[in-house]
């Protein structure tokens, strides 16, 4: 595991020892807010066997970054992880994992909220599906324009 | 004056090209003029270019049909992103 708050990979990841390792050796953190986002083994009425994610290297993490730092400029944070994988997923897989540590539960939630609505909208990440009729690009939905909007203004 | 433009996921599959090396006319310099000036190459760039929720960045960074470009920028055209 590396320390760095952000990492963009093809391998899978362990949630509680990505967790475990933000707040080790340290005494001050309160809460740990943790996100997995698993790839679905349906999606728009078809069932969706397995999924490619393509992303643009570079700029994926630089866009994740980003968010980051805008997270800690919100809220107190201690330590913030992100994961995302890209490659080909199948049902069930791990795809994006968010941790964030805080004194208090308020910031964390929040904070881990607030990243993965930012996430949805402005990391380059493009999906895949592979379904009984076919492979079809996943469109995006107004909902997750809609969830990253209500956080403005910042 | 030479760009590099990338194209990604449903677009990419749309023009049947990952990237490319432009040399650019003169009086193209924003992101706008360019996908006007890539458009005009030929029906196969006309539509995929012309989705109106085609996103854009430039050197990593999104940006707007109004972001100037200049020699050696990056520059990507890609459909609306659907990670997480």
């Amino acid at each position: 595991m590396s320390g760095a708050a952000v990492i963009v990979q093809s391998e899978d990841f362990d949630p509680g020892r990505e967790a475990e390792a933000l707040v080790a050796g340290r005494r001050d953190v309160g809460a740990i807010a943790t996100f997995v986002g698993l790839v679905r083994d349906a999606n728009e009425g078809s069932g969706v066997a397995a999924m490619t994610l393509e992303h643009y290297p570079g700029m994926t993490e630089a866009a994740l970054e980003e968010i980051v730092a805008d997270a800690h400029k919100r809220w107190p944070l201690q330590g913030v992880r992100v994961i995302h994988r890209f490659g080909r997923l199948e049902a069930g897989a791990r795809i994006v994992f968010v941790a964030v540590a805080s004194a208090h539960r308020g910031a964390a939630f929040a904070a881990c909220e607030f990243i993965m609505d930012f996430l949805k909208t402005r990391a380059p990440f493009w999906k895949k599906e592979e379904t009984g009729e076919g492979s079809r690009w996943v469109d995006a939905r107004e909902a997750d324009d809609e969830a990253a909007a209500r956080w403005h203004p910042s | 004056m030479q760009v590099k433009i990338l194209y990604f996921a449903s677009l990419r599959e749309a023009l049947g090209c990952a990237g490319e090396t432009v040399e650019l006319p003169p009086g193209v310099g924003d992101v706008g003029g360019l996908r006007k000036f890539l458009q005009a190459r030929g029906e196969a760039w006309q539509a995929p270019l012309g989705r109106g929720n085609l996103r854009f960045a430039v050197n990593q960074r999104m940006a707007g049909l109004e972001a100037p470009i200049g020699a050696g920028d990056e520059v990507a055209f890609f459909p609306p992103v659907t990670g997480g």
